[in-house]
């Protein structure tokens, strides 16, 4: 048996940390990114999220290092939104509609090359606005939205990383989702479904 | 079920997060209630719109190294962990990276189908104990095999070193024609690599998607399509498929 043996029993902590949590630090960075909106913050974060994560290491226990990871990631974003930008945290779940102004370009969704430049534009325009949209969404929708969306957690699992029973993930994404279908220039654009506004 | 109560439960539906039997009522519901399902239709349509467009954010190189660099270092194991592993890791990354830049997802339509009969191929050749017609590790048994069964000369390489054994080979059907299909490990998964030719396409850029759970990418370089598909985790399947982009077909 390979996996047996005193190999195995040798593992250090920094090894067993390294094997079973850096894997993760795309989707660390992505949620970090999300949730700061700036990617020098973000990269702050993660950095100090990691550190605290290796300090609580011993106390891990299981094999999904993931959502383990990501439940401290996102501790560490809330500790530095209220320390260097509490309005963020304050807002609370209310609009913030100046957010998405903040938000702004994102070179990363030009990056595309070849092919019909029209399309791509269109295509690029379209993208740049979703993104626009979601970084606009509060940040207790937008959470749910990116660790369902973009990092394919179940919904018992965003529970646990956002430390909320599984029916309120339930509803703060459905309230996520219809906020995105109802924002204006989303609906303005083809292509996405308009959200009918309920009264 | 009533349409408030498929309302409420419309978003946990189209993330399958429904028991089987509330999923049944739900389905007899849409099916019964127009007005409900153009609800659920916009729902999904819009969740995958999100997955496909929404920026995901990938780590910079240079996090990386200042996560390692941060973390306490013990005696005897920072070498082994970030010598030549750190190495492959950040080569991996570097075509991450080339990949995200690159990424475009699927468009519906011909693709769709086929990424379907995709999995289908995937799934079936897990089910059927007919993985491969010639098991071996080895490209020079591989690849002669293939003559004669096929009529092309797919590309056959072996990524042991990388971590993605050859665990043999395979002839396949996709799109109404025969092609190769080659079998990597990778611990307990396995990869499934299609490989069959094409008229070569001014576009090679690195196409993702997931249909049913399982992470699927193709692409087209030198004359022939490649489509990649496999259970393992999204990063180890970016990994793999930079491994083949940039291994199993000349440099641009």
């Amino acid at each position: 048996m390979p996996l047996t043996g005193p190999a195995v029993a040798a593992e250090s902590a920094r090894q067993r940390f390294e094997r079973l949590c850096l894997p993760h630090l795309d989707a660390a960075y992505n949620l970090a990114r999300w949730l700061t909106r700036n990617e020098h913050d973000a990269q702050d974060v993660v950095q100090d999220a990691y550190l605290r994560a290796f300090r609580y290491f011993e106390g891990f226990r299981g094999d999904e290092g993931r959502a383990w990871l990501l439940t401290i990631v996102r501790h560490t974003c809330y500790s530095w939104l209220q320390k260097n930008r509490p309005a963020e945290i304050d807002s609370g779940f209310d609009g913030d509609s100046a957010a998405g102004e903040r938000a702004g370009f994102d070179p990363d969704m030009m990056a595309a090359e070849g092919g019909n430049p029209e399309a791509i534009a269109l295509q690029n325009a379209h993208r740049r606005i979703l993104n626009q949209a979601i970084a606009a969404l509060p940040l207790g929708f937008r959470e749910v939205l990116i660790l369902r969306e973009l990092e394919d957690l179940s919904y018992k699992e965003i529970a646990r990383v956002v430390d909320a029973p599984v029916g309120t993930v339930m509803s703060r994404l459905a309230r996520a989702r219809t906020l995105l279908r109802q924002s204006a220039p989303l609906r303005a654009m083809s292509g996405l479904p308009a959200a009918e506004v309920k009264q | 079920m009533n349409c408030r109560e498929a309302l409420d439960l419309i978003h946990a539906y189209v993330d399958g997060e429904l028991d089987l039997l509330t999923s049944v009522e739900i389905e007899q519901h849409l099916g019964a209630c127009p007005a409900c399902k153009v609800q659920y239709d916009q729902v999904r349509e819009l969740a995958s719109g999100i997955r496909s467009h929404a920026v995901y954010h990938a780590a910079p190189q240079a996090l990386r190294a200042r996560v390692g660099a941060a973390l306490p270092r013990e005696p005897g194991s920072v070498a082994r962990a970030w010598g030549w592993g750190g190495m492959a890791a950040a080569l991996a990354l570097s075509t991450l990276i080339g990949l995200a830049l690159g990424l475009v997802w699927l468009q519906p339509g011909a693709d769709e189908q086929l990424a379907r009969e995709v999995v289908a191929a995937h799934v079936r050749s897990l089910m059927a104990n007919h993985l491969v017609d010639i098991a071996s590790s080895d490209q020079h048994t591989v690849k002669p095999w293939i003559d004669g069964k096929l009529d092309f000369a797919p590309p056959v390489e072996d990524l042991a070193e990388q971590g993605y054994p050859l665990a043999g080979g395979r002839l396949d059907y996709l799109g109404g024609r025969g092609v190769m299909a080659l079998v990597y490990r990778r611990h307990a998964h396995v990869i499934n690599l299609f490989i069959w030719p094409q008229a070569p396409a001014a576009d090679a850029r690195v196409r993702f998607d997931s249909v049913q759970g399982y992470n699927l990418a193709h692409f087209s370089r030198a004359g022939m399509a490649f489509w990649a598909v496999s259970d393992v985790s999204p990063e180890e399947f970016k990994s793999f498929v930079g491994l083949v982009r940039d291994q199993m077909t000349p440099a641009r």
